[in-house]
C-alpha cells in the first residue's frame, strides 16, 4: 500500500500543491491529471524518492518510502526515456533491466522486444529508431518488470493505437496481479476492468 | 553491478571512439609542443619533462570529465541509476573506473613514449609510467566529484576546471616529484607511497561524495 500524507511541493518560490493526501491499495490505478506545469511530474518524482517533499510523508507498506528495499519494488518510467542512442534496443533493455536488479536472458529480452513491436529491429542502434520506437524500447521493461509499484510519467506519448492498446492491457494484467500503478497522461485511459482513481492538480 | 556499469560505459566509449581519441591526441600534442618550443637543450628538457607530462595529463583528463555524467543526466539514465536497488556509490565507482580505463590508462601507457622526446633515461620513463598509473585514477576520482557538483549548470565546463584543478595539486606535486627525485639521485619511493596513499583515500571517499552530490543535483 502506498500512502501519501499532507504532501507539499515547491518549485523555487512557487507552491505547486499543498496538503495532498491519498492512499493507493493493491490492484488500484491512480491517474494524476492537470494542465502542463501543474506539478504532475514533480509529484511522481516525490513518490519515487528522487526529490524530498517540503512537507508531508510518503509511506510504502507502512514504512517510509526510502532505501534499497523500496527501490527494488519500484519501476519508474520518467519523462526522458533513458534510452542510449549508441546502444541497440536489445542492449538498452538488458542494461536497464540489470540496473533495476532484474537481469534478463537473451530469450526473455528478445521476446519482450518482439511483443512491443520491435521484432527485426533488436540490433539497430537506438539513434536510427523513430521517437515512438525509442519509447517502445523503454516500455519493453514494462512487459518484464516484476516490481509491484509502477510510476509512469506519460507512458502513452508518441505511441500508435496498437501500442497504446498493448500498454493498457499490460496495465490491466499488472493490476489484476495486485500491482499498483501511478501514472500521468493527457490521453483518455481505458484499462479494461479498472476504474482509475484521479487526482486533479491545478 | 560494478561490472555491468563498467561494461556498459566501455561499450558506450567504444561506440563513441572519437571522444576517447581526442583526449589522447590532445595529450600527445601538448606534450610534443614543449620540445619544439623550448629547443633542443637536453638538460632543460630533462628538467621540465615530469612537470610537462603531468600538467598535460591533468588538462587531458579535464577534457573528458564533463561527459562523465552529462549524457546520463540528459537522457534520464541517471534517474534510473538513482532509483536502482544498489548503493549509488557503487554505480558511481563503476563509472569512475570506466572513465579511468578510457581516459587515464591510455595517458599512462603513452607517457613513456612521449618522455623519450625529453631525453629521459629508461629508468625515469618507468617511474613516470608508474607515477601516472597511480596518479590518473586520483584524477578521475576527484574529477567525478566536480562533475557531479557542476551537473546541469550552464557553463559548467569552465566552473568544473576551476573547481577541480586546485584539488589536483597534491597528485601533481607527488607525481612529478617522483621522477624529479629519481633524476636528482634520490629514491622515488616516498613520492610513490604518498601517491598510493592519496589514491586509497580518494578511492574510499570520492564515490560517496559524488553519489551525494548527484542526489542533490537531481532534486
Amino acid at each position: 500500500m502506498l500512502e501519501a500524507a499532507h504532501l507539499t511541493c515547491q518549485r523555487g518560490e512557487r507552491s505547486l500543491f499543498t496538503n495532498l493526501s491519498f492512499t493507493l491499495g493493491a490492484g488500484e490505478l491512480l491517474q494524476v491529471a492537470g494542465p502542463n506545469g501543474s506539478g504532475k511530474t514533480s509529484l511522481l518524482k516525490l513518490l519515487c524518492g528522487l526529490s524530498p517533499p517540503v512537507a508531508g510523508e510518503i509511506r510504502w507498506q507502512g514504512a517510509p518510502a526510502r532505501g534499497e528495499d523500496f527501490r527494488r519494488q519500484l519501476f519508474y518510467l520518467g519523462h526522458q526515456h533513458a534510452v542510449k542512442e549508441e546502444l541497440s534496443a536489445l542492449e538498452n533493455l538488458h542494461i536497464s533491466a540489470e540496473l533495476a536488479g532484474e537481469p534478463l536472458t537473451d530469450v526473455e529480452a528478445l521476446d519482450a522486444l518482439a511483443r512491443i513491436g520491435l521484432a527485426g529491429r533488436e540490433h539497430l542502434p537506438a539513434k536510427v529508431l523513430s521517437q515512438g520506437q525509442k519509447r517502445r524500447v523503454a516500455l519493453a521493461r514494462l512487459l518484464v518488470s516484476k516490481a509491484p509499484l509502477w510510476i509512469l510519467d506519460e507512458p502513452l506519448t508518441a505511441l500508435d493505437v496498437a501500442a497504446v492498446d498493448l500498454i493498457q492491457s499490460r496495465l490491466a494484467e499488472h493490476l489484476a496481479n495486485q500491482g499498483m500503478v501511478v501514472l500521468t497522461t493527457h490521453q483518455a485511459l481505458q484499462v479494461p476492468g479498472v476504474t482509475p482513481c484521479r487526482i486533479e492538480l491545478d | 553491478m560494478l561490472t555491468t556499469i563498467i561494461r556498459r560505459d566501455l561499450l558506450l566509449a567504444y561506440r563513441r571512439r572519437s571522444d576517447v581519441l581526442t583526449t589522447l591526441f590532445f595529450f600527445v600534442i601538448v606534450v610534443s609542443l614543449f620540445p619544439l618550443g623550448v629547443g633542443p637543450e637536453m638538460k632543460t628538457l630533462r628538467l621540465i619533462a615530469p612537470g610537462v607530462v603531468w600538467v598535460a595529463a591533468l588538462l587531458a583528463s579535464m577534457l573528458s570529465l564533463n561527459r562523465l555524467f552529462a549524457a546520463d543526466y540528459q537522457d534520464g539514465t541517471l534517474e534510473q541509476m538513482l532509483l536502482a536497488p544498489q548503493p549509488l556509490a557503487l554505480i558511481v565507482l563503476g563509472k569512475i573506473v570506466a572513465h579511468w580505463l578510457v581516459s587515464g590508462l591510455p595517458l599512462a601507457l603513452m607517457a613513456p613514449v612521449l618522455g623519450m622526446q625529453f631525453d629521459l633515461p629508461p629508468a625515469a620513463l618507468g617511474i613516470l609510467f608508474l607515477a601516472l598509473l597511480l596518479g590518473t585514477p586520483i584524477l578521475s576520482l576527484i574529477g567525478a566529484i566536480g562533475a557531479a557538483l557542476t551537473l546541469g549548470l550552464r557553463g559548467g565546463g569552465v566552473l568544473l576546471s576551476l573547481l577541480v584543478l586546485p584539488l589536483y595539486i597534491p597528485a601533481l606535486i607527488f607525481g612529478a616529484g617522483a621522477v624529479e627525485a629519481y633524476s636528482a639521485g634520490l629514491s622515488p619511493e616516498g613520492h610513490l607511497s604518498l601517491l598510493g596513499a592519496l589514491l586509497i583515500l580518494t578511492g574510499l571517499a570520492a564515490p560517496w561524495v559524488t553519489a551525494f552530490a548527484l542526489r542533490i543535483a537531481m532534486e
